[in-house]
Parts: structure tokens; C-alpha cells; sequence
């Protein structure tokens, strides 16, 4: 017991001091320099201001925010959608198979996602490999422009979040229980009734997690859109990304941060509750 | 019950892969009856139920309800409800939206389903707990919801796969009181699910005593109780005690058996012949222990009295016989007639009157 306590301690201890010095700190940092002036000559002057927070909402930046939450909001939907069948499919398959699945699912893992990103535009090129093939078996007549489009960018965005929700979705339907399926079809439930009634009811928690997974690393990765979509349209994320390193402008983009961080910590509530309310609703164990 | 089965089961096989659950299984229920299919935990009994609800496919075989073939008939189309072992209640749902879901998938009459569930909730003496949800009910609760969710449905046939097996004691024979008085006062068929021979014996009107997937016999209790056909029924459906022996002599009905050299007159049911091996079969309740041999006059076996177990309404004696077995004897105790007090070491002799054996 004291070895395992003292273990515990350890692990709670360093992942403690590891949140600190590299979330904790540099977020301080953020907070503090929100409230600086601009100053051409050391970046920042500390002198205290309000005029950041000022700048940040003007309509340009709402503009940003705006486009940016429709793109989390619809690579969620998407994401939801591709994986909830997967999810699903991965719980009804016999355990050696799903095992390989899983394990193939997270190899991609181990490889930055920037370079998976990288490896993308390879394969979305107008003479990349994805037009290579459609080409080669007369699909199309010239290369299609996937690239530095809104759907590259879904695609893009989509492919590096997907595991964020299949994974807490299938653990949910891994915990459903077939005999309340039996129950409901011997009860005269339809397949679709099962589907609404039943099932999507007891998996809403892995639903919810799932998408507030995908949702808030959405609203924040910005090269994804960078690479993939071009200059397009400015995200919330390639915005502070600019204020930093474009635009010098550390005070405005740390407000930009701040608000992000906000943004988030609304949608973090806003989970909090639901997954609350979806366990006390759903989740009580049976006696 | 001369008339035609409600749920008629033929050739009935399942087979799981390597195991055959159910094996050509042959059973009629009938309309109205509490028929309860017994046995030993993995003789099929479950399954059974499951072919008839349409949760499994038959490997081989017919099931027919009302004079028609179910086979290939899904779940949701049989006027068959179940009441599952684990109760399966949906625990997303309160009390009220559990026992209304199969109501709501039939029809939209908000106040007539209102109706109807707390009609159900009257009969399993649940009214007033509507708005909770299962895992807020304790075990005998959840088992009554489990009920009023499938007879809300006023199905033909109700399925009840092992129901009370979870509940404690006091609360089991709760249930089984109750059970009956549902079954009565809703008139539907119910088949019964259970490894519990006492359960079985006071609650059905028939029953069904499985094994390795097939009915060893089929009766009412007492039937099954007072003339098993084979020693698996004998052996399943409570204590017995059989000694071997061969018949010396047959007159009409009846037959003389020589059981360790004493001459035993018995009912001859099943038409052994002279010189044929028997068994002779006997409830611990249906022998008699007298000390003094000759006080019957008739045949008898002597033996020691090994252990008294006194159980309150009964004394159980365990007696060894001079001739090597142990048998077992149930006395109804009677505080007036104290001779009937047996100490340990004592020796007597037992019999039995003519035609409480049965012969195997
Ligand atoms: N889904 C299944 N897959 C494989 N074997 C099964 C399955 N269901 C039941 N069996 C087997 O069939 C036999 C009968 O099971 P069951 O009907 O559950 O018995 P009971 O209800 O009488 O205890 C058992 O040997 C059991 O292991
Ligand atoms: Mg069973």
C-alpha cells in the first residue's frame, strides 16, 4: 500500500509540476501581456491597458470567431457521423479483429500531426496521388481542385480529430447492455425505434465527450486550415497565430487567446452540465 | 385443457455451435395455464423461452402460436412478452416510460397509455413510483416493473425467466403469492422459468422437468412429485430414497418385490415382470419407522438411527440400514406422541404402507 500510495503521489506530483510550468505559466504570461500596451521596441510595454480587449471586438474579429465556430461546429457533425457507424461496428466485431482495428486507428498516432497534415497535401494535390487515381481509372477528366478548399480543410480537420471520437463513443457502446435491446424488440420495438429509444439515448455520453473532444481542438488548430485551405479565410486560431508571429502584436493576440480560452470554458460548462444530466438520466447503475 | 394448444413447440432443436441446447423438444401449453419449465441451470430451460419470445432461431423444428407457424416471425411481431432474468429495465426511463414503451410504440392516445400503466402499476402494487428510475427501486421493486412492463402489453403468452431467483427469501415467497394472484387475475398463459423445485411445485397448474434439453415429464406437481417416470425426475424434484430389489411374484395390479431379503407388496404401474430388477422409490415423508418390527406385522428393514435433525413442524431422521444404505425420513413431529422421539444410535425398523412407492 505505501509503495502504491508513494507511486501515486508521484505520478499526481509530476504531472502537476509538467501542467504548471508548461500550462499554467505560459498561460499567466498570456493573461498579463492582455492587459500591455504594444511596444515596437521590447514587444510588450507593461503598462496596463484596456485597449487590446477593445481592438479584439470589432467586427473583423467577429467575423473570425463566427467562421471559426462554424468550422468546429461542422467538422463535430462530420466527425459524429463518420464516427459513430465506426464506433458502433467496432463493438459488434469479434475482439482479435477489433483489437487490430484499434490498434491501426492509433498507430497515427505516434507521428506528428503536422507532418500527417503535410502528408495530406501530397495526396490532395492537383497532381497528387488521389488525382493520380482518379485520373488513371477515367473517373475524371482533369484534376479536381481539393486543395486549399473548405473541404480539404473538413478533410484535414476530420481525419486528426476522428480517434477524439471514436474512442469515447465506443467505450459507451461497449457498455450497452444487448439485453435491453432484446427487451425493447421483445416489447415490439423496430429497429429504428431501438436505434432512437434505446441506444442513442445510453451512448449519449461517449456522444457528448466525443464531440467536445473534437470541438474544442477544432476551434484552436490553425495550421490544419492554414496548410490545407490556403489564405482563405482567417480562423480564430491563425489569427493569434498572425498577432504573434506576422503582426508582432503579443497584447492583441493574447486577448485573442484569452477569448478563445473563454470560448471554451463556456463550452466546457455547457458539456459539464449535459454529460451531468445524461448520467443521472441514463447511467445509474442497476442494482 | 382438451383444447388446442395456444403455443405448440415440435421437433424443437437449438444448437449453440458445439452445444445443443434444446434438443427436439416436444411441448404444448395451453390457454390460460401457469406451466413452468424446471430443471437444472443449463438444461435449456432459457433458451426455450427465447424461441418461443423469437430472440433465437431454431436450428430445427416448428413453433406455432394459434394454430400458425411463428418460425421466422421477429420478436416485435409476437403476441408473446417477456420478463427477462436481469429485468432488462431500460434505466434511461423512469417506472412510468419503461412500463408505457411498448404501449407508445402501438398507439398515440397519451391518455389512454396514462390509463393503462397505472392499471398495470395497481396490479404489481407499484402505484405511486412512477417518476422514479430503477437503479431508485430496490431488487423486488425492479421486479415488479419488469412485470407491469410486459403485461401492460396484454400479450397471449407471458414469458418469466426465472423471475424471483435475485429476491431473498422472505421476499420469494412474497412474489410467488403474488405471482398467482396476477396470473389469476389477468387469465393470460404464463410460462414459468425456474430451477427451484418448491417454487415449481406451488405455483404451477403443469410442469415441465428438463434436462439436457429435452422434458423428462411433463404433469401437474403432483404428478411429478408422487409418480415420477424416470430417477432423473425422482432424483430432481426433491428427496427420495431407492432401493433395489426384484419381483418375486405378480397378481394383477400389484407385485411382490424382495428388497434385501423382505417380501414388499407394491403397486405394479410399471407392468414389471417376475424376475425383473426393480427400483422401489420413496419420498422421505411416505416411511415409517416403528421400533418394534412386528407392531405392522408386514415386511420391514431395520436399521440404526444415525442423526435427528429437528427442523420445527418436522423431524428429519437419517437411518442406516443393516443392509448398507442410508435413507432418509421425514416424521411430522407431534408433541403428544412422544415414542415418536428417536435418539441417535436407536435401532428401528421402517416400511411403508402399500402403494406410497413407486416402482422404476
Ligand atoms: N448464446 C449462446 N451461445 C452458446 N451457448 C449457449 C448460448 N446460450 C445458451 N448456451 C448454452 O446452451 C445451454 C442451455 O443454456 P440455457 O438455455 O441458458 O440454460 P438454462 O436457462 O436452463 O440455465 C447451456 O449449455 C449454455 O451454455
Ligand atoms: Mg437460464
Amino acid at each position: 500500500m505505501v509503495s502504491k500510495s508513494g507511486f501515486r503521489n508521484v505520478s499526481i506530483g509530476s504531472t502537476l509540476l509538467w501542467i504548471t510550468v508548461f500550462v499554467v505559466v505560459p498561460y499567466l504570461f498570456v493573461l498579463v501581456f492582455s492587459f500591455f500596451q504594444r511596444d515596437p521596441e521590447q514587444i510588450v510595454a507593461a503598462v496596463f491597458t484596456w485597449q487590446n480587449y477593445k481592438d479584439i471586438f470589432s467586427p473583423v474579429f467577429l467575423v473570425v470567431c463566427w467562421n471559426s465556430l462554424i468550422l468546429a461546429l461542422g467538422t463535430t457533425v462530420i466527425t459524429l457521423l463518420v464516427a459513430y457507424p465506426f464506433a458502433f461496428f467496432l463493438g459488434r466485431i469479434p475482439e482479435r479483429i477489433r483489437r487490430i482495428l484499434l490498434l491501426l486507428m492509433i498507430i497515427p498516432f505516434w507521428t506528428s500531426s503536422l507532418i500527417r497534415t503535410y502528408a495530406l497535401i501530397i495526396l490532395f494535390k492537383a497532381n497528387g496521388i488521389v488525382n493520380g487515381l482518379l485520373l488513371s481509372l477515367k473517373l475524371v477528366d482533369e484534376p479536381l481542385a481539393i486543395l486549399y478548399t473548405q473541404t480539404s480543410v473538413f478533410i484535414g480537420l476530420v481525419y486528426t480529430l476522428l480517434p477524439f471520437m471514436i474512442l469515447p463513443i465506443y467505450s459507451s457502446i461497449q457498455k450497452l447492455d444487448l439485453r435491453l435491446i432484446e427487451a425493447a424488440r421483445d416489447l415490439g420495438a423496430t429497429s429504428g425505434h431501438i436505434f432512437l429509444r434505446i441506444v442513442l439515448p445510453l451512448t449519449l455520453p461517449g456522444i457528448i465527450a466525443g464531440s467536445t473532444m473534437v470541438f474544442l481542438p477544432a476551434l484552436g488548430l490553425f495550421y490544419i486550415p492554414d496548410l490545407l485551405g490556403g489564405a482563405r479565410s482567417m480562423l480564430i486560431g491563425n489569427f493569434i497565430k498572425n498577432q504573434f508571429l506576422t503582426t508582432g502584436n503579443w497584447p492583441l493576440g493574447s486577448a485573442a487567446s484569452v477569448i478563445l480560452t473563454l470560448i471554451m470554458c463556456l463550452f466546457l460548462y455547457v458539456y459539464f452540465l449535459s454529460s451531468r444530466k445524461a448520467r443521472t438520466s441514463g447511467m445509474g447503475e442497476m442494482a | 385443457m382438451e383444447s388446442l394448444p395456444i403455443v405448440r413447440l415440435q421437433g424443437v432443436t437449438k444448437r449453440f455451435d458445439d452445444v445443443c441446447a434444446v434438443d427436439s423438444l416436444d411441448l404444448d401449453i395451453y390457454q390460460g395455464e401457469f406451466l413452468t419449465l424446471l430443471g437444472p441451470s443449463g438444461c435449456g430451460k432459457t433458451t426455450v423461452l427465447r424461441l418461443i419470445a423469437g430472440l433465437e432461431t431454431l436450428s430445427a423444428g416448428e413453433i406455432s402460436m394459434n394454430g400458425s407457424r411463428l418460425n421466422g416471425t421477429p420478436p416485435n411481431k409476437r403476441n408473446v412478452n417477456t420478463v427477462f432474468q436481469s429485468y432488462a429495465l431500460f434505466p434511461h426511463m423512469t417506472v412510468f416510460e419503461n412500463i408505457a414503451f411498448g404501449l407508445r410504440l402501438k398507439q398515440s392516445d397519451k391518455q389512454a397509455i396514462r390509463h393503462q400503466v397505472s392499471e398495470a402499476l395497481d396490479l404489481v402494487k407499484l402505484s405511486g413510483l412512477e417518476n422514479r428510475r430503477p437503479h431508485q427501486l430496490s431488487g423486488g421493486q425492479q421486479q415488479r416493473v419488469a412485470m407491469a412492463r410486459a403485461i401492460v402489453n396484454k400479450p397471449q403468452v407471458l414469458l418469466l425467466d426465472e423471475p424471483l431467483s435475485a429476491l431473498d427469501y422472505r421476499l420469494r415467497q412474497e412474489m410467488e403469492i403474488e405471482l398467482k394472484r396476477v396470473h389469476r387475475q389477468l387469465g393470460i398463459t404464463f410460462v414459468f422459468v425456474t430451477h427451484d423445485q418448491e417454487e415449481a411445485i406451488s405455483m404451477s397448474d403443469r410442469i415441465a422437468v428438463m434436462n439436457e434439453g429435452r422434458v423428462e415429464q411433463i404433469g401437474t406437481p403432483i404428478k411429478i412429485y408422487e409418480e415420477p417416470e424416470n430417477m432423473f425426475v425422482a432424483r430432481f424434484v426433491g428427496e427420495i430414497n431407492v432401493f433395489d430389489g426384484h419381483v418375486v411374484n405378480v397378481n394383477n395390479g400389484s407385485a411382490v418385490v424382495d428388497i434385501h431379503g423382505q417380501l414388499f407388496p407394491v403397486q405394479n404401474r410399471k407392468k414389471a415382470g417376475t424376475g425383473d430388477k426393480v427400483r422401489v422409490l420413496l419420498r422421505p415423508e411416505d416411511i415409517q419407522v416403528t421400533r418394534d418390527a412386528d407392531k405392522n406385522g408386514g415386511p420391514a428393514l431395520s436399521g440404526k438411527v444415525d442423526e435427528v435433525i429437528y427442523k420445527g413442524k418436522t423431524v428429519d431422521l437419517v437411518i442406516s440400514l443393516d443392509a448398507g444404505e442410508t435413507i432418509n425420513v421425514t416424521q411430522f413431529f407431534n408433541e403428544d406422541q412422544e415414542d415418536l422421539v428417536y435418539g441417535e444410535g436407536e435401532r428401528v425398523h421402517v416400511d411403508w404402507l402399500y402403494g406410497w412407492e413407486v416402482i422404476l
